[in-house]
């Protein structure tokens, strides 16, 4: 018990850590979520195609294998690509290493953006086809129609699945553990290294995850509650 | 105002449109009549390329609809549409539902935009429901909002799908009557409906579409007292 209250501050820490991860992660997210969503919509073939590439690629692949490409693969790479340069043109080398936080919000943020453009689709999809019918016979663009009629339809229906996109990141930012992030469950790793009480420690880390997943979901709910008495 | 030649139109193996030519003079009432399934809707979402024709013409106010370079949303600013099932925004009021085209699309300012529509409100008789979302209205004030919201685009020709099919009978007279006052006005229509009474008052051509095809035209007069055509003889039979 007294390990469990000694290694508090340092978990709930943690647990900030990690909503800022995924907050960032999410917000990253719903900006590229939106744009491959619309993109899988347009009626431009290759806008479909990139986006479809995307989001098959970040969808059908597991996240941490996607950590640890941004994280080792990609670093690599780039430090081959220059010792080539500094070979050829002899200046001195910059690059390193990616820092664990810019690689962990690449990763997720194009995870998480990924699911989001299904989710924008799913709610584009979801507003009555007439209400582009009469958008477009007012003469306006499809740009426009998506702008001012489909989208702010849309918005609210996409508040309960970008909710649970929401939980989900939140969970699986445990797994930018491996690249040394310390965000909640990398804290409890290493406390559990340090005093080998495994059982108390991830149970509280358990638990420390648990009430940030229903106070979340808590807001979600009240959100959508306030959207729809604003109709 | 409006002329079609050829028009052609198919869903994959479904003909819906077999060759339909008509022409609608400007400040002309045309009503379409005829069975479901006879392609008059589809017919009428080519004259705004809401359908994209199969093959044939379509020339609005001088402007080939069907030449690539023409400007499609060009053309719909000048083409009011009024839909059987309204398609009000609903997350605007109807004074949005109304100033918004006008704003976004022809560039009015708010304040421009609003003086119109409170006039529109005023003509379709809703000045006191400017500020009601869709989803406090009835069905008929819903179709006069969405009347008034065509009509701020200031369009030459207006089409009307089936406008008071989806609306509950007490309800079908309020809507009618806007329509009939606008056609007075000298507004060049183009109505599809199954309001037969409507056809016979307030239009001055009556076309009879079967099978994708107008297969007889005419005064009401003709077309309901004297009707030619076997079918239109069977259909008149029917619903009269």
């Amino acid at each position: 018990m007294e390990t469990v209250i000694s290694s508090l501050p340092v978990l709930l820490l943690g647990a900030v850590i990690t909503l800022q991860i995924t907050a960032i992660s999410v917000f990253i997210g719903c900006i590229l979520g939106l744009m491959a969503g619309l993109s899988r919509l347009s009626p431009k073939r290759v806008l479909r195609f990139l986006a479809t590439c995307y989001v098959d690629f970040f969808r059908g692949t597991p996240l941490l294998v996607q950590i640890v490409i941004v994280y080792f693969g990609i670093p690599q790479i780039l430090r081959d690509i220059q010792n080539i340069l500094v070979k050829a043109y002899g200046f001195t080398p910059v690059f390193e290493n990616i820092h664990p936080f810019l690689a962990a919000v690449i990763a997720c943020s194009l995870n998480s953006g990924a699911y989001i453009a299904e989710i924008f689709r799913a709610g584009v999809q979801s507003i009555e086809k007439g209400q582009m019918k009469a958008a477009r016979s007012l003469g306006m663009t499809h740009g426009q129609a998506m702008r001012y009629v489909i989208l702010p339809q849309a918005f609210k229906r996409v508040i309960p699945p970008l909710g649970n996109e929401f939980i989900a990141m939140l969970k699986d930012t445990s797994l930018l553990s491996v690249i040394g992030f310390e965000e909640l469950f990398r804290r409890g790793q290493l406390i559990v290294g340090a005093t080998y009480k495994a059982f108390q420690i991830y149970l509280t880390v358990a638990f420390i995850y648990l009430i940030m997943v229903i106070l979340i979901s808590r807001l979600v709910d009240y959100l959508e509650r306030r959207l729809k008495t604003s109709d | 105002m409006i002329k079609v030649s050829n028009l052609y139109k198919r869903f994959g193996h479904l003909e819906v449109l077999r060759g339909v030519n008509c022409h609608v003079a400007p400040q002309e009432v045309v009503v379409v009549i005829g069975p479901s399934g006879s392609g008059k809707s589809t017919f009428l979402r080519c004259l705004n390329l809401l359908e994209q024709p199969t093959a044939g013409e379509v020339v609005v106010d001088g402007v080939n609809l069907m030449d690539p370079k023409t400007d499609i949303n060009k053309v719909r600013q000048e083409v009011g549409m009024v839909f059987q099932r309204f398609n009000l925004f609903p997350h605007k009021t109807a004074l949005e539902n109304i100033t918004l085209a006008p704003i976004k699309v022809r560039g009015m300012t708010q304040h421009e935009a609003e003086e119109i529509a409170h006039n529109l409100l005023a003509k379709v008789g809703l000045s006191d429901k400017a500020h009601a979302y869709p989803d406090q209205l009835s069905g008929g004030q819903q179709q006069r909002v969405a009347i008034a919201r065509a009509l701020a685009m200031r369009p030459k020709v207006m089409l009307f799908d089936e406008p008071t099919s989806a609306l509950d009978p007490e309800m079908v007279g309020e809507v009618l009557a806007v329509m009939k006052d606008l056609a007075r006005e000298g507004m060049t229509m183009v109505v599809v409906t199954h309001e037969m009474g409507f056809a016979r008052e307030v239009g001055d051509r009556v076309m009879f579409m079967d099978e994708g095809q107008i297969v007889e035209e005419g005064t009401p007069e003709q077309i309901f007292n004297y009707p030619q055509n076997e079918r239109l003889k069977v259909f008149l039979s029917k619903i009269l």
